[in-house]
């Protein structure tokens, strides 16, 4: 692709690189309970050091695949392998994963060092070595002065450290967080995001988070794995999941997103310029810049994010943008965005979403007013799944 | 790869795993289902005059065929030869549902006032309610005996305030009124707890949104709080009904002569006449007549589990 | 504020139809007078009476020992069996299982207790001590059961597997994380299972064997002769004891709730 997706976080991306070896391969891997197909026939890899998420609803199967890496449930059929040897059969306890759990899952009979402790000394390490490391995690938490406390004397986001800090203890080769900040308040949620990645880029660990929560997957990862139905729907980087989703469920997933069902009309090779492809939805006609595999005549769905969308009550003079003509219908006001759902004439919605740059607008748009919406050519993407 | 499809941990090889489940598996076959197959066998045995008082059981898998050749109904038949036997049955259902429909009739008011009461002596009303039941059936009992003699406190409480003469005396020790007073007493805790737990953990909001949308409150009680309290009536009753129909005890200590309660026919059968075969006839009849009962609180509990 | 007082009226008129019966059987046993009915002034000699009846001390040692070791052994099985229920989802059998767990709760106690009696009549085993433990156990194992079940129900099995993931073997697990964590059903469990065995007539009556009579059976044989304050004093021992244990259980959980709310309160200051 031409132009990059999004600003890049760090100059990390094994994935790109064909000689990379995996660190963790998930291997054609199935997994039934009963009836119920948890896990379909899903092959990943995820690389050292990666922060790698897997996203979906409750129920795609994002837990269960984990769970399995754990050693807590066993694969009905596929392999699991890390560092390329196949770990099925492994008890949890002989695992070299350590998992924080979403409840956290703290010991409560025990006081903090206690809970930290505990792995080590399954491992019998010499009791100097198990309170240096504890130590070390206590302050890696910022919880020194809460070694003695018991799990009930914290505050929540206080035990999330402490589950945090006990699964890092053993230095695992993989951690991995299921729902790691889903109890905490938004506020303490982003904190925690940016103290997690600087834990995991400071420990050079690898990191498997699993979460339902978008924004939080954004956040963090390298990597995003969207699951739906015990199937992976894309793997991508953040950005390219935003900017570029594969199919219209990954679309509709992440972020706000307006889709229009419709025909390819024209491709390039009738309009002569690379890339470029018309779509008729019902009697809009889209112009888009795409490389794209899709025929003319094929089912397609346009979409658009609404920041994307410009919303004007005059009618653009430049030809080459598409331009929806339609009423104000509702304004939803986000208080650093406002999103304007407009109705065309045969009443389908296409929203957009305008930053409030400034306090006082002297002309504002509202409802009932017969606005304009417009999006350049390469704004949005045709979606052929 | 086989594997067992629930969700669990992994090292299902784990010997000890199943030694969780064989342990009290293998007791409770031995020392509780077993022994009623041995009660139906002797049930269909003769009566011998030696001790122990029936022909034996175990004489290896050849005897089986003699055995079954040997099985009769005649403890059976002389259980409904002797319409004492007949009696007592329908004696001890009627004295058990009596006693079950008595028992909701105190212990539903009471539940409900608990379960209404300040959430901070709730506690403490539980804790009154289960005390006595931790006391010996015996002793609570044995307590009434005093309190229900011709020569007891009852008498002496009426003659002291004046209901009664100086000569009267209370006749209700060794007569089916002493039964019922006895089973209730010591029951009702077995019943009000179901019913405080199904009244307890109802949504007060019902009632709010019931009265809300003009439902007076009596109206609100058979409407609202009644049928979501149906488990917990359902439960207490059965926990009730069933060992009261086999109540020793108390028609031991407290009824008289006429009190047939099938318990105490066993009882006697066992201790008295020796005759094991008959009681294990008794106890076989005793359990059919207890087996929907008994299935039907099996569903309750599993369901509230 | 009609039925606040409906209310309180049934629950006064309820606890004083449990407690009065109780509360008047304890008095007596303080009687100088042999009989119930007239007071004679306040004694203790019925409890030295009682001290010096060695048949009646002799079945209380009796019933102490059976108590002691068929609730250790009902509670072991108990608990495994409580395991078995919440934890082990399918295996061959289940639906007998938790039918013979259930069922004890509510047999009358004559069937079990003469099925229990033909079993060991049938093998051959003579009755005695060892035979009122073994029946005891074995009913006293379905109450416990219960008990800890509800308690593994809400157990967080998270925090076993937080266990496992951290390199812990699973029988170790139990001893260091769910055993403690359900220790306090375990030993109510207990308690429960003892009182049982204490409080038990039926099933005694039919498995003991000479020299193994138990409290129940020698209270029961006396109570037939008729009331005397010397068994009202043996009873409001038995009342105390029980009681006590009660009450000391019921406080250390108070203890251990008030020790959690200020856990709490602690934890939303302290950040």
């Amino acid at each position: 692709m031409a132009k990059s997706l999004g600003p890049v976080k760090r100059k990390f991306s094994p994935w790109t690189d064909p000689s990379a070896v995996p660190f963790i391969r998930f291997e054609n891997v199935t997994k039934r309970f009963g009836t119920f197909t948890a896990v379909n026939d899903l092959t990943l890899d995820i690389y050292e050091r990666e922060f790698f998420s897997l996203l979906g609803p409750s129920g795609c199967g994002k837990t269960t695949l984990m769970r399995m890496l754990a050693g807590f449930e066993e694969p009905t059929s596929g392999r699991i392998l890390l560092q390329g040897k196949d770990i099925s059969g492994v008890p949890p306890y002989r695992r070299p994963t350590n998992m924080m759990f979403q409840s956290y899952a703290l010991f409560p009979h025990m006081s903090v060092e206690k809970n930290i402790a505990f792995g080590l000394e399954q491992d019998n390490l010499p009791k100097g070595e198990i309170s240096a490391r504890v130590e070390e995690m206590l302050k890696l938490v910022k919880l020194d002065q809460f070694a003695k406390r018991k799990p009930a004397q914290l505050s929540g986001g206080q035990r999330q450290r402490v589950a945090l800090a006990r699964s890092l203890a053993k230095r695992p080769k993989v951690l991995l967080l299921d729902e790691p900040l889903g109890a905490l308040d938004k506020k303490l949620r982003e904190e925690t995001q940016f103290e997690l990645m600087d834990i995991q880029h400071t420990l050079g660990l690898t990191f498997l988070i699993v979460t339902h929560d978008q924004e939080e997957a954004m956040t963090v990862s390298d990597r995003i794995a969207v699951m739906d139905k015990g199937i992976i729907m894309q793997v991508a980087t953040p950005a390219e999941i935003y900017e570029a989703p594969s199919s219209r469920y990954v679309a509709d997933f992440i972020g706000d997103i307006n889709i229009l069902e419709g025909t390819i009309s024209k491709t390039e090779a009738a309009l002569g310029a690379p890339g470029a492809i018309h779509i008729d939805s019902d009697g809009i006609a889209v112009k888009v810049e795409q490389e794209c595999q899709a025929v003319q005549g094929d089912k397609v769905a346009f979409a658009v994010r609404p920041e994307k969308v410009r919303i004007s009550p005059e009618q653009p003079a430049d030809t080459s943008v598409n331009a929806v003509y339609g009423e104000v219908w509702d304004i939803g006001y986000l208080g650093d965005f406002s999103v304007f759902l407009v109705r065309t004439a045969d009443g389908r919605i296409v929203r957009a979403a305008q930053a409030n740059v400034s306090r006082l607008v002297d002309r504002p748009i509202t409802f009932g007013d017969m606005v304009w919406l417009t999006w350049s050519a390469d704004a949005g993407l045709v979606l052929t799944r | 790869m086989a594997t067992v499809s629930e969700p669990q941990t992994g090292d299902r090889s784990n010997p000890a795993r199943w030694l969780v489940v064989a342990i009290p598996y293998i007791w409770l076959l031995l020392f509780f289902a077993v022994p009623f197959l041995i009660i139906l066998k002797i049930s269909f045995s003769d009566t011998a005059i030696s001790i122990p008082p029936y022909t034996p059981v175990f004489e290896g898998f050849g005897a089986i065929g003699d055995y079954l050749s040997q099985l009769d109904f005649e403890n059976y038949l002389f259980l409904t030869d002797d319409p004492l036997y007949f009696q007592a049955y329908i004696s001890s259902l009627r004295i058990a549902l009596i006693s079950t429909f008595l028992l909701l009739l105190i212990g539903y008011p009471m539940a409900l006032a608990m379960a209404r009461a300040p959430s901070s002596i709730r506690p403490t009303l539980v804790m009154l309610v289960i005390l006595p039941f931790w006391t010996s059936f015996l002793i609570r009992v044995y307590a009434w005996i005093g309190i229900l003699k011709p020569d007891g406190l009852l008498t002496l409480l009426l003659q002291t305030i004046g209901l009664m003469g100086p000569d009267d005396q209370v006749q209700i020790f060794r007569t089916d009124y002493a039964v019922f007073i006895g089973i209730v007493y010591s029951y009702l805790p077995f019943m009000v707890l179901p019913l405080y737990a199904a009244l307890e953990k109802m949504d007060n909001t019902l009632l709010e949104a019931a009265s809300d949308l003009g439902c007076p409150p009596w109206k609100a009680f058979w409407k609202i709080t009644f049928p979501l309290s149906l488990p917990g009536v359902i439960a207490g009753s059965m926990i009730c009904f069933i060992p009261i129909t086999g109540e020793f005890v108390i028609p031991d200590l407290l009824g008289g002569a006429d009190t047939l309660m099938i318990g105490k026919t066993l009882w006697t059968e066992f201790f008295s006449n020796r005759d094991w075969p008959l009681a294990s006839a008794v106890a076989v009849v005793l359990l059919l007549m207890l087996v929907v009962p008994i299935a039907i609180f099996q569903n309750q509990q599993k369901k509230v589990a | 504020m009609k039925s606040h007082r409906f209310d309180a009226t049934v629950l006064t008129l309820g606890f004083a139809f449990l407690y009065i019966p109780i509360i008047i059987l304890v008095v007596y046993s303080f009687n100088a007078s042999r009989l119930v009915t007239v007071w004679g002034g306040f004694s203790l000699n019925w409890y030295t009476t009682m001290w010096s009846n060695e048949g009646l001390m002799d079945a209380a040692w009796v019933t102490a020992r059976v108590g002691v070791i068929s609730a250790t052994l009902g509670t072991i099985l108990g608990t495994l069996a409580a395991l078995t229920l919440v934890r082990f989802v399918r295996f061959p059998g289940r639906m007998l299982f938790s039918g013979m767990i259930y069922a004890p709760l509510v047999m009358p106690e004559v069937i079990t207790g003469l099925s229990m009696l033909l079993l060991f009549v049938a093998l051959g085993i003579d009755r005695g001590f060892w035979t009122v433990i073994i029946a005891h156990t074995t009913f006293t194992m379905c109450y416990v059961a219960i008990v800890v079940q509800s308690r593994l129900l809400t157990f967080d099995r998270s925090l076993e597997e937080a266990a496992l993931d951290l390199g812990c073997p699973p029988v170790k697990t139990f001893f260091k994380i769910t055993l403690p964590l359900i220790m306090p059903a375990v030993v109510a469990g207990w308690m429960l299972a003892f009182t049982l065995s204490l409080d038990d007539l039926v099933i005694a009556s039919f498995n003991t064997g000479p020299g193994a009579t138990t409290l129940p059976i020698k209270i029961y044989s006396q109570v037939r002769l008729g009331v005397t304050p010397e068994i009202n004093a043996i009873c409001t021992i038995l009342i105390g004891l029980v009681t006590l244990g009660v009450i000391a259980t019921s406080i250390s959980t108070k203890r251990t709730e008030l020790r959690r709310i200020r856990d709490e309160h602690e934890a939303a200051r302290g950040a």
